[in-house]
């Protein structure tokens, strides 16, 4: 089975979710049929260099200054003409931003079937197949998905959902450039005319610990209170759905379904009862402590500590217990 | 300016529960709901009329009979009429099959200048199928508009979130655009408009109307299966700590410092 996957760029540089792409890439096939297709108006040298070395084996790479990531059609266009050359079995894409606009676009052009946002990606041992899993009805239950008569498979893929990318010792892997095919763009076609790096974008994903705040903490006032224990802990702050709808924090703040996937060490859920689209940006952390006066709130049952009662007493507490007096 | 919005009718994500026997999901048709960003789409519709008199707003559903109040709901916030494909033989489609029976109405009843959508539903959550319909129209798409422009060139301009900034699109017409919540969804209607939408006929289209296939549609003609539904255990069977104990807040407090400690420096 040959895989592909596309490796989304930023200022020159591979993407964390491009390396858990490889990452994925290496469980599914033999290096020699691991395969990583760039498109982007520039990449560093050295990212090349460090994807060969890591088990790229085949990296196609389509490198114009003119390009412009909001230009879907052309960017699908070259992918096609990419999967046209190589024929890849699998084709994998990030769930991000980018790649959930331009793998819907591209598997309508290539007329073949996508699923969104996987978790799990195997090899079926009878028919060769892949597996694609991903959560349904809000992460209620997880649908296991294939693609059986339609190349490539394609499948985009949740952040922070792939196993850890194995060493490498291989041969090291080649570097082909492709030109883009002859003007794919659309007159008018988007194009990115301002954009504003985000300070704290990824504060929240990369942290290894979260205190994240429910409905249960009542008013915008009291997430003081929330943000309290997490500096006295080094932790990020994080929200459900309500208290972003609320605009009690930003949306970058959103943790489940449709916001932010986070897997850190600890994750404390304050006032939060464990909606099942919560849930399934949370539950795989390493360790969980929730915190509800509602004994049978739902959060209760993915807890490694659960603490029956009410946050506002129990907080100030926790404060204490990590104020740096007492430590 | 002729804009067509696409929604869908979705079970209502607050009361969306399991069988805990089966596993299968219990659908309640009173639970039934337009998908929130759906909404949004039809707010920046709106919005641009209200800039542009000259607009005209159609509202384009697939789903079973019961779909038809959600094109109602589109037609009582400003929608000049409604068209539901419902067609049994279209049950059971992936993304792709929608967004090609979908294109298929848009072509049948447009041109439109502007196609709106949600930038995802809050059922299937894939935010495949306004891509997928851009493709198969050929048209331009741009994601996650979090607000909506009409500039004096007659271009358009979004902006958005991306994982790491903030970045505004500019893009001409015709285009498909699926927006996110930021764009808010339309103004609650008049009760002249309610009563209208009400009585107003809903055009009801199914697939061979549209000049589709019986094996263009449905499962049948749908590139992706779901083999299989697991049932993840949720439970890690956890400590429990009330505070109605006694040295509850203390025993806590100790428990969380033995955790934080486990888990190594932040």
């Amino acid at each position: 089975m040959k895989v592909a996957f596309f490796a989304e760029t930023a200022d020159g540089k591979i993407t964390r979710g491009a390396w858990e792409l490889l990452a994925w890439s290496r469980t599914l096939a033999a290096p020699e049929k691991t395969a990583a297709v760039i498109v982007t108006p520039s990449i560093e040298e050295a990212q090349l260099q460090k994807l060969v070395s890591s088990g790229a084996r085949h990296v196609f790479l389509c490198e114009s200054p003119a390009l412009d990531r909001a230009d879907i059609p052309a960017c699908a266009a070259i992918l096609q003409s990419f999967c046209e050359t190589y024929r890849p079995d699998v084709l994998l894409g990030a769930a991000s931003v980018f790649g959930r606009a331009l793998f819907p676009y591209a598997a309508m052009r290539m007329k073949t079937g996508l699923t969104a946002d996987c978790t799990g990606l195997e090899t079926d041992r009878q028919t060769g197949l892949l597996l694609q899993t991903r959560p349904a009805i809000g992460g209620n239950v997880m649908a296991v998905i294939k693609t059986p008569s339609h190349k490539p498979q394609m499948a985009t893929v949740r952040p922070r959902s792939a196993p850890e990318l194995p060493p490498y010792g291989g041969e090291p892997g080649s570097i082909t450039r492709f030109p883009a095919p002859d003007s794919q763009s659309l007159p008018g076609a988007p194009r990115v005319t301002a954009s504003i790096r985000l300070t704290h974008g990824e504060e929240i994903a990369d942290a290894r610990r979260i205190v994240a705040v429910g409905k249960g903490i009542k008013r915008e006032g009291n997430i003081d209170l929330a943000r309290r224990l997490a500096s006295r802990l080094g932790a990020a702050l994080g929200a459900t759905r309500e208290v972003v709808d609320r605009g009690w924090l930003p949306y970058s703040a959103q943790i489940g379904l449709s916001g932010k996937t986070v897997v850190p060490e600890l994750y404390i859920a304050l006032g939060i009862s464990g909606a099942v689209q919560h849930l399934a940006g949370m539950r795989t952390a390493r360790k969980i402590v929730a915190v509800n006066t509602d004994p049978d709130a739902p959060i209760f049952q993915v807890a490694d500590l659960g603490i029956v009662g009410d946050l506002f007493e129990v907080v100030p507490r926790l404060i204490d217990e990590f104020s740096p007096k007492t430590k | 300016m002729n804009i067509a919005v696409l929604l869908k009718q979705v079970p209502d994500s607050q009361s969306v529960r399991l069988d805990p026997d089966t596993g299968t999901l219990i659908r309640d048709p009173a639970d039934a709901v337009t998908n929130p960003l759906d909404l949004c789409a039809l707010g920046a519709a709106v919005r641009l009329a209200e800039s542009f008199p000259e607009t005209d707003i159609t509202a384009v559903s697939m789903g079973p009979a019961g779909a038809e109040q959600t094109l109602r709901h589109a037609m009582a916030l400003g929608a000049a009429r409604g068209i539901l494909v419902c067609d049994r033989a279209c049950a059971g489609s992936d993304t792709y099959v929608t967004a090609i029976v979908l294109a298929a109405a848009l072509e049948k009843f447009g041109p439109f200048d502007l196609i709106l959508t949600g930038l995802r539903a809050s059922d299937g959550e894939t935010g495949q199928v306004g891509p997928e319909i851009a493709a198969r129209l050929g048209l331009s798409v741009v994601t996650g508009a979090e607000a909506l422009r009409r500039l004096d060139s007659g271009e358009f301009e979004i902006d958005r979130v991306t994982e790491t900034e903030t970045e505004t699109i500019r893009f001409s017409l015709p285009a498909v655009v699926c927006v996110a919540k930021g764009i808010g969804p339309a103004p609650l209607p008049t009760l002249t408009r309610k009563s209208w939408a009400r009585r107003e006929p809903v055009a009801a289209v199914t697939a061979a109307d549209l000049g589709l296939r019986p094996d263009e549609v449905g499962l049948k003609a749908s590139p992706t299966r779901v083999v299989k539904i697991l049932h993840p255990r949720l439970a890690r069977g956890g400590e429990r700590i009330s505070l109605t104990e006694p040295n509850a807040l203390d025993r806590a407090a100790a428990r969380l410092r033995a955790l934080v400690e486990e888990g190594g420096p932040s």
